[in-house]
């Protein structure tokens, strides 16, 4: 059966064909989509987890009780997945496990750039590099063969372009995989020092062992083209390079790149004259080959960073990308992403925006926009839950320094909260700081696309579960003043704000409202009540053009600059009430549908 | 025969990524080799989009380099001229002459051109249509996407491809009809 799916998507069918029976992931562009699409097949129970060292935790677990397990992340997941990772490395598994790390080359939306095939010499487990959708069917299915026959975890690198680029793809049935035995195992699977050192001594001789094999496997492989030229590439890059090159160069296809293959690199370099190593972000394989002897080009003509397309090659090859037209680009007009219109983050922005007496420490999400025009809401932001303890540790020296006197406020989403932010708000109330931490509760996981989460009483395949309420939990962590406030009511937003400033100790806010774009589900209904069920209009007469509401960086709003009057685009208005709030002349009316 | 590349552009949520499937799966089961690259994420809120479809023999790259496009097809005005740099020199351009204001212009900030399409067409060959006029007259806003995608089958010379047979198969039953009409007219518009 032939279809054409995305990367993410033949992962999702790779782990169904290989018989795998557990998958966890948190969410996160580029790799959301792989444990959306494994949750479609009912043979395999599909999680959410709170964070990324859950999922993997979870799935060294699975693993452990006999079960072949997959676990998927972005590539900063990783890091917050890594002290299991590098311990579960010298375990080994029982049912064979692989972990996804979808990385981003031209963070496209993230934070930082990260060469996550860096873990495989680092964590001392094998790493496969798919380069197109068939690839990655293929390769988790062998990287489970690798994983059992190694008594190893496996992690397989994407780039954004593999995870959201469709090719076509041939799919076939799902293997039959029992669950393996469960034998209690202390050496292999008690970390004591004692039998951890034994399992030091393992992982070399494994590593050795998969250097045979990264020098058999047809995962790597010649094309040669009896040119003088030679690319050595892997993952996207591979496809960019042959766009490039054609025919017209000779080709060392990397899929297995952790153990290097050493002997097919020489063996390769002896067919060619000259060597160009295409590799997106870390210069990890040009270095094998020049600590083989071998002279290469890599990083010395292709940049270090971001995505190696065909036109980034061309430019670092020959001086030039293809020709293009020549336009008046002045006429462009950027188009950043903006907070949704009805965006309860809306409320709390504005209001905190206009705050001289505060700084902010902010988070990855969607709030991550309030740091944009109109607000610029946003001191610092660092790492997924890292809100809060930032907040905290800037709070601390603030009150040191007498000529500061600002309040910090740290914000983050309820997904981010159970993520790794509680563990921030244990540090504001254990170390007795007077940081304010606001958690901006939308319902649901935001920015990725609608993933369900601890607080939002549903599971991945939207079955009702036990929705853990983030005030009692607040509550629980020692937090003595906590605020519940609807966002979109502006006048309880800024009595909350001073409220909470004018406090000598910490607090908590939570502000409560769904986000707009969501499902809602039959308990938001019940809680907030019809939704979203009326639009607001602007009375021209009334209008006196002071541009107060489009301050409130709605994108429902203009502003027409010929009859100096805003105006609400009706299709986009979904009637939160925000600028009727700040217009001082009442000129925007609530319309019911 | 060389790879084919077809630049779909557009403002989140205008559907660029039904016509980019549509269009992706009648090219597969018309027996070329496709590869289709989207970027989804933090764009999605308001930002700009684009679908980059290549199809031919056997497609390598899944993403359309700076002067690679055969076509550009923009769903929105402003979005045709930011991702111009895209189009082959030789290549052509289907634009709807529809307008979404992105925050600078809301706010004022910046001011939202109106000579776009003259730039446009005076730079390379342009095709303007009125998607949105068209897609009101068939009584749902919400299929300017297939008109223009209808429009494109018909500039690539994609028409043998049985396209309502690939409509039927990737649309809910109660749009079936509609985007059929739609896809038609699209044709017709170019």
């Amino acid at each position: 059966m032939k279809k054409l799916m995305t990367g993410n998507e033949a992962i999702a069918r790779g782990a169904y064909e290989a018989g795998v029976k557990f998958a966890s992931a948190y969410a996160g562009t580029p790799s959301t989509e792989i444990l959306e699409n494994i949750a479609l097949y009912k043979e395999i129970k599909a999680e959410w987890a709170p964070n990324e060292k859950v999922a993997l935790e979870s799935v060294c677990g699975a693993s452990i009780a006999g079960a072949r397990s997959l676990a998927a992340m972005k590539h900063v997941g990783v890091n917050v997945a890594a002290d299991a990772l590098f311990t579960y490395s010298y375990q080994g598994v029982t049912g064979g496990t692989v972990l996804i790390t979808a990385d981003e080359p031209g963070q496209h939306s993230s934070q930082n750039e990260q060469d996550n095939r860096n873990y495989g010499p680092f964590a001392k487990i094998p790493v496969l590099e798919p380069s197109n959708s068939q690839e990655c069917l293929d390769m988790v299915k062998t990287a489970f063969e690798i994983s059992e026959k190694y008594d190893t975890i496996v992690l397989i690198r994407m780039t954004t372009r593999v995870c959201h680029s469709k090719s076509i793809v041939e799919c076939s049935d799902r293997l039959d995989i029992p669950l393996k035995k469960y034998e209690k195992n202390g050496p292999k699977y008690l970390t004591l020092p004692s039998f951890s050192r034994k399992n030091r001594v393992k992982v070399e001789e494994r590593l050795n062992r998969l250097e045979d094999f990264s020098n058999e496997t047809e995962l790597n492989r010649i094309e040669d083209n009896k040119s003088n030229i030679g690319v050595i590439a892997s993952g996207g890059a591979y496809h960019y390079g042959k766009e490039v090159f054609g025919d017209e160069a000779s080709y060392l296809k990397i899929g297995f790149s952790f153990p290097y293959p050493d002997k097919l690199i020489k063996n390769f370099s002896e067919k060619v004259e000259k060597i160009y190593v295409i590799e997106e972000n870390d210069p990890i394989m040009e270095n094998t080959v020049k600590k083989l002897g071998i002279e290469c080009h890599g990083k010395d003509i292709f940049p270090s960073y971001g995505e190696l397309t065909p036109d980034v090659l061309r430019k670092a090859l020959y001086g030039k990308a293809a020709d293009t037209i020549d336009y008046n680009k002045d006429l462009v007009v950027g188009r950043p992403p903006t907070l949704c219109a009805g965006c309860p983050h809306r409320g709390f922005f504005y209001e905190i925006a206009k705050r001289k007496d505060v700084a902010i420490s902010g988070d990855i999400g969607c709030y991550a926009l309030g740091a944009s025009e109109p607000y610029n809401a946003m001191d610092f932001n660092l790492c997924m839950g890292g809100a809060f303890s930032t907040a905290h540790g800037a709070q601390q020296v603030f009150d040191m320094n007498v000529d500061e006197n600002k309040r910090v406020v740290g914000v983050l989403g309820d997904s981010t909260f159970f993520h790794t932010g509680i563990n921030g708000l244990f540090n504001v109330v254990y170390n007795k700081s007077k940081a304010i931490s606001v958690i901006l509760d939308n319902r649901i996981t935001g920015m990725t696309g609608h993933q369900e989460n601890p607080g939002s009483g549903y599971t991945l395949q939207g079955d009702p579960t036990e929705m853990i309420d983030i005030e009692s939990l607040v509550r629980a962590c020692g937090v003595k003043n906590i605020r519940v406030v609807d966002p979109n009511n502006l006048a309880d937003m800024k009595e909350t704000l001073d409220w909470a400033v004018g406090l000598d100790e910490a607090s908590v806010i939570i502000t409560r409202w769904p986000c707009a774009l969501k499902k809602f589900s039959k308990e938001d209904k019940e809680e907030f009540g019809d939704l979203f069920t009326s639009k607001y209009k602007i009375d021209f007469e009334k209008c006196i053009g002071c541009k107060k509401c489009i301050k409130t960086g709605c994108p429902a709003i203009s502003f027409d600059k010929a009859s100096k009057k805003s105006f609400i685009d009706i299709l986009q208005c979904v009637g939160c009430g925000v600028c009727s709030q700040v217009c001082p002349v009442e000129a925007i009316e609530r319309v019911e549908m | 025969m060389e790879t084919k590349s077809i630049l779909l552009v557009g403002v989140g949520g205008q559907g660029t990524i039904l016509a980019s499937k549509l269009l992706t799966t009648g090219l597969m089961e018309a027996g070329y080799d496709v590869k289709m690259s989207e970027i989804h994420g933090m764009s999605q809120r308001g930002g700009s989009v684009s679908s980059q479809v290549r199809y031919g023999k056997q497609v390598q790259s899944p993403v359309i380099e700076l002067g690679g496009a055969d076509i550009l097809v923009s769903f929105e005005k402003m979005e045709a001229l930011r991702w111009l740099e895209y189009l082959k020199p030789q290549g052509k351009v289907v634009v709807n002459d529809f307008k979404i204001l992105p925050m600078p212009a809301l706010s004022g900030k910046e001011e939202y051109s109106e000579k776009i399409l003259e730039e446009l067409s005076s730079k390379v060959e342009t095709k303007i249509i009125d998607a949105g006029k068209e897609a009101l007259k068939l009584g749902n806003a919400k299929v300017m996407n297939v008109i223009l995608l209808g429009s494109t089958i018909k500039m690539m010379e994609l028409t043998d491809i049985d396209w309502n047979k690939i409509i039927e198969d990737n649309v809910k039953p109660g749009f079936v009809d509609i985007n059929k009409t739609a896809l038609e007219a699209g044709m017709k518009l170019v």
